[in-house]
């Protein structure tokens, strides 16, 4: 009942200065939510990314010339094949196409028809000369759909035409968007890519605990190669939505900055009316513990209304309405860009250590400057 | 008392709300994993990709981990971008107005 009573009145306080408070809790709301969507959206992309690519190929070797990427001989693939452990080696044709028309780039990769059927393409992958499927940012960039052409310059500055057989669905975005899958030989007369040539090797390899192993002994055995391991890629995607990642740093820094400058402020001290309350409860019979408590519910009461609020809208724009604003700075320079619909895998750990983080803080700046004054002798601090 | 009531209850009705949200989040984190999970895996297998599709702006974004080690975001993980443009440049979107459409004769007939 005691401790009702104290905030009953600490938010009787917090009322008597209703502009402060709102400003506070405005500002307080805001940094929260921005902080919990970065660490929201990042956390369900960087979930997604290791679960999807888990199932991509457990090595890729990439020929370097002159330190680049290089063009890798097909011949190479027997050399790889040989080594124990290897399940098999396939040579990949893929490469990068400007479209001036929509002034978008897209992605061109070869693709094995017997993988057809696939239940995320409405239609079927392209089996014959001419034909292609298309993710869903291409066929709406180009506004085309199955059975319609797609008309693209080839190396050799002429217009080829492939039939749309099939689009991929929209549970596939994330990682179709801005594909353009043609047959394996169409592809490499399209690129001009000489015969017995590839763009990398994808290599299987029987036992996970052994991927490190063949990369060490491709590396030694072909050296003008770069074999990068699928942990490789899960470490880059890592990276890429960590914490401390792009963009999403700029965004985390500034908040933080923004955050630490409010504690800092309300740390420094009391205003004279503040000091003077708390001269006046210590006077009329209030123990420094009351004080204290006094000021720990204002700090807890303000800080806990902010994180709450600012959790369900983080939750809310990340997962339910498209993440807007965030999505845009995601989205950068690219013209083709999936809209974003993250599955909500949630790290309660993450959100626990973010409560701890923002709300420890800002109710210490509220009772460490109380304490000050709540220990003074309240004919002082009614005087000052 | 009856400021802390309403605080208590606004309070209780955030919290239910978000650990609402919360749970519905993990169930279809779930739903997700049981259902469409397999299918896209298979997916990125057949086609053996390697990236996610989500920077289409420069092939280093594009392919993170596929690209020459020089590029930005190589240098180490988590690296910014070198270049200052990137940071002057407002992203600018292409989205034309008009297209042509063009179809070869025998489309009809098809």
């Amino acid at each position: 009942m005691h401790r009702v009573k104290i905030l009953e009145y600490a938010l009787a306080a917090l009322l008597r200065r209703p502009g402060k408070s709102a400003a506070i809790l405005t500002a307080y709301t805001l940094l929260v939510t921005v902080l919990c969507s970065v660490l929201l959206l990042t956390h369900a992309l960087k979930t997604e990314a290791e679960q999807l690519l888990a199932e991509g190929p457990e090595l890729v070797v990439q020929q370097t010339l002159a330190g680049r990427h290089d063009l890798i001989p097909e011949r190479t693939a027997a050399t790889i094949a040989a080594i124990p452990g290897v399940a098999s080696v396939t040579p990949r044709i893929w490469g990068y196409y400007y479209d001036s028309l929509t002034k978008a780039n897209y992605t061109l990769l070869a693709a094995d028809p017997a993988a057809s059927p696939l239940e995320l393409v409405a239609g079927r992958l392209p089996e014959n000369e001419g034909e292609c499927a298309v993710g869903m940012g291409v066929a709406a960039a180009r506004r085309i759909g199955v059975n319609d052409d797609l008309i693209l310059i080839d190396a050799a500055n002429v217009g080829t035409i492939f039939t749309v057989t099939g689009v991929f669905k929209a549970e596939s975005r994330l990682f179709t968007e801005d594909l353009v899958v043609v047959p394996g030989e169409a592809l490499r007369r399209f690129f001009a890519i000489p015969a017995g040539m590839a763009t990398d090797l994808a290599v299987r390899v029987h036992n996970p605990g052994e991927i490190e192993t063949i990369a060490a002994k491709v590396k030694r055995q072909l050296p003008a190669t770069r074999p990068i391991t699928r942990n490789d890629l899960l470490r880059t995607y890592r990276a890429v939505f960590d914490w401390r990642g792009g963009m999403m740093l700029a965004l985390f820094a500034s908040a933080l900055l923004a955050f630490c400058i409010l504690a800092w402020d309300k740390a420094t001290g009391l205003n004279a009316g503040e000091r003077r309350e708390i001269g006046i409860l210590k006077a009329v019979g209030w123990d420094t513990g009351d004080v204290l408590m006094l000021k720990f519910w204002e700090g807890l009461a303000l800080s806990l209304l902010a994180f709450l609020l600012g959790y369900t809208l983080a939750f809310a724009m990340v997962f339910h309405w498209g993440v807007p604003v965030l999505g845009d700075v995601l989205r950068g320079w690219s013209v083709i860009f999936p809209d974003l619909h993250p599955v909500p895998h949630v790290d309660l750990y993450q959100m626990a250590t973010l409560a701890f983080l923002t709300i420890v803080p800002f109710v210490a700046s509220t009772v460490i400057p109380a304490w000050r004054a709540a220990t003074s002798d309240p004919d002082e601090v009614m005087r000052q | 008392m009856r400021r802390s009531r309403c605080y208590l209850g606004a309070v209780a009705l955030l919290l239910a709300l978000a650990a609402v949200l919360t749970g519905r989040g993990r169930l279809a984190a779930a739903a997700h994993i049981e259902r469409q999970l397999p299918e896209q895996r298979r997916l990125v297998a057949a086609l053996q990709l390697t990236d996610l599709a989500l920077w289409s702006e420069a092939r280093y974004t594009r392919h993170p981990a596929m690209t020459d080690l020089f590029s930005p975001f190589q240098d180490h993980p988590g690296a910014m971008e070198h270049f200052p443009a990137g940071a002057l440049f407002a992203p600018r979107w292409h989205t034309p107005e008009t297209a042509i459409g063009i179809r070869r004769r025998d489309a009809e007939a098809r």
